[in-house]
């Protein structure tokens, strides 16, 4: 028996039961279905409904990411009627909180932002009142939370219980009272939140902001480079975010084996890397001190001391512990020098440990 | 991994991670997945809440997992094996296990019958403290389960019977069938970035790069040629665990310390610093001056990750691009250079201008490398073992055929940690790492978040212990063993077992370390950093 089809666009398309009218345009190749709440990955929960399309024969327009197909279904994704649909939900969602783009972190990254100019949305008709007051959390260190700017899509709940399982928030109080909520409604640094930042990452706006990213560069100005994460064995990819030889911040790539997870070591943890005791030069203890000293003298130094005991009491008596913090390629070099070099087999590192 | 190697004929875990949400059944033990390795976490609790999947924690600490298990067995600290026994004692009895695939790929299936012969539930129950029937219902879980899989870390290895622990966790995860298919096998979760391909490049005692030991006179031939060398060492080397000791004998007399930091990390601290103090020359080269580089005589500065190229291997045998982010700090080296140097001065020249060039080496002497480039890594990790350039990598191992042939059942009997609990030392202590810090934190603790969140070193003590000793929350604790004291604060958790206390060793200044005992297995040469005697009281 072939597949039920549906038609999209004037296109007949296969299914397979269960998929959504989202995922069965998108296998079809088309994209222009715009979406905000959703997020790939978790349960599609229909909330923000500007991914609305029209079916033929239904009483009202139906929401695409939520809506699962039935055979012989007509579709449309653009119409007139779908799209007065869409600027009015923008339209709503604009009017919701305080989008002033100037100094938002989200600006040129917000899916808000881009759909008010798909749809060449501009001011709301409808809005609070001018000097409205929304929450605002900035008493930790990693994350702010900007209600203002909040469009209550649900996203960040989806990443915390969903994608990162932590079960720290979700959707609290009714109606116009809607907001997102920790346990008890307490800020994040009180609550059961563990600082993955998942939530941070799936914001479509800018209501939620990695604190130390803050006035630190708009996204065109930042370069990404993809690298693995420094600290556990799970070896998550991240993306680093740099502008000016800095790392502004850290995003979970969405590749094996972490698809756009990280922990709160991988995202907020980085600050080692420019701290301010780092290491500068080399060190030569003299006089029972450290003292600064060149890298020839240091490099000299130690040739000629392991030389020395080499001669005197042989190969044996040198051991080198490598590391589980250093590349592959440094790791061999290492060993290899200890084995080929220095002439013996005490190597090794902190497996163990 | 020298259990699983002995069990399977290859050390590393066995599956991949995303595995972990098609398993049936996933056993976690000696893990506290959620805070060491949050993301494998979120696999595990995505498999149990969103795939109706099974989870059974056998674990002494109230840990994170726990809410989210069908089955929890809290049994005493040490007390693996005899658990684990017990398990195969009721699959055997009940006959659970899975006949035909011990009878086609593994030996020496007798004597692992006679051994758990003995080990019947209520015999455990008097060992572990773990319910007779929950022992039997774990067996079923497990046994009954499609795909099993284990996962295992640090709270397996680390015990002077962790290689027997291990074999005993390879025991039934063969017993049942579950190596070798998609969602099972034996998984130890690596817990630094690079330790597997720490142990992949050689960084061991008795292997050179991809396990190829340097007892093997065609090993070493292979390797003098690649080299341009002759006569490499054929004798097995010192451990970590072994060198401390043996510079108060003077057998070791200089050490060369890349990126550790034993002052901290080292089991039986005060001893450690006194063999790392009687050193002829020290050498450190790290990012930081750790409490180690303080006792140095030549303190070289490294680059991190993000100044650097190159490839990293996590936990799951994935080979990973390591790529530069930002230009090195001034004053700084990358590793691999400091190395070369090094060599040039004593006569021995390392051309490589970048770091390909060295993994172009690596994968000429490293067969489960060689397929492996820096071109096809561009897109995406790669798993080992890797052949042939279009070989697409191996999600999981032993899939027809163990590595080693058949897979090797081992009878293990339990035996009681090196220091057992007694009238001056009543507690158990067990150490391990917070969700929030890494290691010896010389990384974790510069960052200015995490360092929010965990502040400092804490006593985790359960409401019961702390009432007998009439210690409060939040209270300044003292913690002594026979070794050392520290002093943190008391902190009464849900998470401790009555009986037992655990502390982080991330902190210098309250290091768990100066508590630990530095007996070590004697197989792995790993110290028993899970299980020693203390006693507490208030500061």
């Amino acid at each position: 028996m072939s597949n039920p089809t549906v038609t999209i666009d004037g296109r007949a398309v296969e299914f397979q039961p269960g998929q959504t009218i989202l995922d069965i345009a998108r296998s079809a190749g088309i994209f222009t279905i715009p979406t905000l709440c959703y997020m790939q990955g978790t349960n599609p929960t229909g909330s923000c409904r500007v991914c609305v399309v029209e079916v033929e024969g239904w009483r009202t327009l139906v929401t695409a990411c939520s809506t699962a197909a039935t055979p012989n279904m007509v579709i449309h994704t653009e119409n007139p009627k779908v799209e007065a649909a869409r600027k009015n939900i923008i339209e709503l969602l604009l009017a919701s909180g305080n989008h002033n783009c100037l100094i938002c972190e989200a600006n040129g990254e917000c899916e808000l932002q881009a759909l008010a100019y798909r749809y060449q949305v501009a001011t709301p008709i409808y809005a609070n009142p001018p000097g409205a007051k929304y929450y605002y959390e900035d008493n930790n260190s990693m994350i702010v939370r900007d209600f203002s700017k909040c469009v209550m899509c649900g996203r960040c709940v989806r990443a915390c219980n969903e994608r990162q399982v932590n079960l720290a928030i979700q959707i609290g109080y009714r109606g116009h009272h809607n907001k997102i909520v920790g346990k008890c409604d307490y800020p994040y640094i009180d609550s059961d939140c563990v600082f993955c930042g998942s939530c941070v990452q799936a914001c479509p706006v800018g209501a939620l902001l990695d604190k130390n990213a803050i006035g630190q560069g708009r996204p065109w100005e930042r370069r990404t480079v993809r690298t693995t994460c420094p600290y556990c064995g799970v070896g998550c990819q991240i993306d680093l975010h740099v502008k000016g030889g800095r790392i502004i911040k850290a995003m979970g790539a969405r590749a094996i084996p972490n698809e756009g997870r990280l922990c709160v070591k991988g995202r907020f943890g980085l600050g080692f890397v420019d701290h301010p005791e780092r290491l500068q030069t080399p060190m030569v203890k003299k006089n029972g001190r450290l003292q600064e000293a060149t890298w020839d003298e240091a490099l000299d130094l130690v040739a000629s001391k392991l030389k020395e005991i080499k001669d005197q009491h042989g190969p044996k008596t040198i051991g080198g512990w490598c590391s589980a913090r250093i590349t592959n390629e440094e790791n061999y070099v290492f060993q290899k020098f200890m084995r080929a070099v220095v002439g013996t087999n005490n190597v090794d590192h902190c497996a163990r440990l | 991994m020298a259990g699983l190697a002995a069990s399977f004929g290859s050390g590393a875990m066995t599956n991949s991670i995303a595995e972990l949400e098609d398993s049936d059944c996933i056993l976690v033990t000696g893990s506290n997945t959620t805070e060491n390795h949050p993301v494998i976490a979120a696999r595990i609790k995505r498999a149990v809440l969103y795939n109706n999947k099974t989870l059974i924690v056998i674990e002494p600490r109230r840990i994170d997992l726990v809410k989210h298990a069908t089955l929890w067995l809290r049994q005493k600290p040490g007390t693996d094996i005899a658990v684990f026994n017990g398990m195969m004692h009721v699959i055997l009895k009940e006959n659970l296990h899975d006949a035909a695939y011990v009878a086609e790929r593994t030996e020496n299936f007798e004597a692992l019958k006679e051994t758990v012969a003995k080990y019947t539930p209520e015999y455990v129950e008097q060992i572990s403290g773990v319910p007779a029937a929950d022992i039997i219902k774990a067996a079923r879980l497990f046994a009954q389960a499609g795909a099993a899989s284990l996962v295992y870390c640090m709270g397996i290895t680390q015990h002077t019977v962790g290689t027997d622990n291990v074999k005993t966790l390879a025991n039934l995860a063969m017993l049942t069938g579950n190596v070798g298919l998609w969602g099972g096998g034996v998984n130890p979760l690596r817990g630094q970035n690079n330790v597997q391909g720490a142990c992949d490049m050689g960084g061991l005692p008795n292997v050179f790069s991809g396990y190829q030991v340097v007892t093997d006179a065609n090993n070493r031939k292979k390797m003098e040629e690649a080299w341009g060398v002759t006569g490499l060492p054929d004798y097995v080397g010192m451990t970590m665990t072994e060198m401390l000791p043996a510079i108060k004998k003077g057998d070791i007399k200089a050490l060369y310390i890349v990126g550790e930091n034993p002052v901290v990390s080292d089991a039986d601290l005060n001893h450690a610093i006194k063999e790392l103090k009687a050193l002829d020359f020290l050498v450190v080269q790290d990012i930081f001056l750790t409490e180690t580089a303080q006792l140095a005589d030549v303190v070289l500065p490294a680059v991190t990750f993000a100044e650097k190229e190159g490839t990293f291997s996590n936990t799951e045998r994935r080979v990973a691009r390591v790529r530069q982010a930002i230009p090195p700090l001034a004053g700084a080296r990358q590793d691999w250079q400091i190395v070369a140097e090094i060599s040039k001065r004593l006569g021995y020249a390392m051309d490589y201008q970048k770091p390909e060039d060295i993994f172009e080496e690596i994968r000429k002497v490293t067969p489960s490398y060689a397929g492996i480039t820096y071109k096809r890594l561009e897109s995406a990790g790669i798993q080992w073992p890797c052949p042939t350039e279009d070989h697409p990598g191996t999600v999981f191992l032993h899939k027809d055929k163990f590595a080693r042939g058949l897979g090797a059942f081992f009878a293990i009997e339990h035996k009681d940690p090196a220091e057992m609990p007694d009238v001056d030392y009543p507690l158990y202590l067990t150490t391990g790492r917070l969700l929030y810090h890494y290691h010896t934190g010389t990384m974790s603790r510069k960052a200015v978040g995490l360092v929010e969140k965990a502040p400092e070193c804490m006593v985790e003590i359960s409401d019961l212990d702390a009432a007998q000793y009439g210690i409060a929350d939040g209270q300044q604790v003292r913690v002594k063993s026979r070794r050392g004291e520290i002093t943190a604060k008391a902190q009464i958790s849900p998470k401790a077992v009555p009986g037992t206390v655990f502390v982080p060793f991330h902190f210098a200044e309250a290091a768990a370390n100066l508590l630990t005992i530095a007996a070590l297995d004697p197989v792995s040469k790993i110290p028993e950093y899970k299980v020693c005697a203390v006693q507490i009281e208030k500061a």
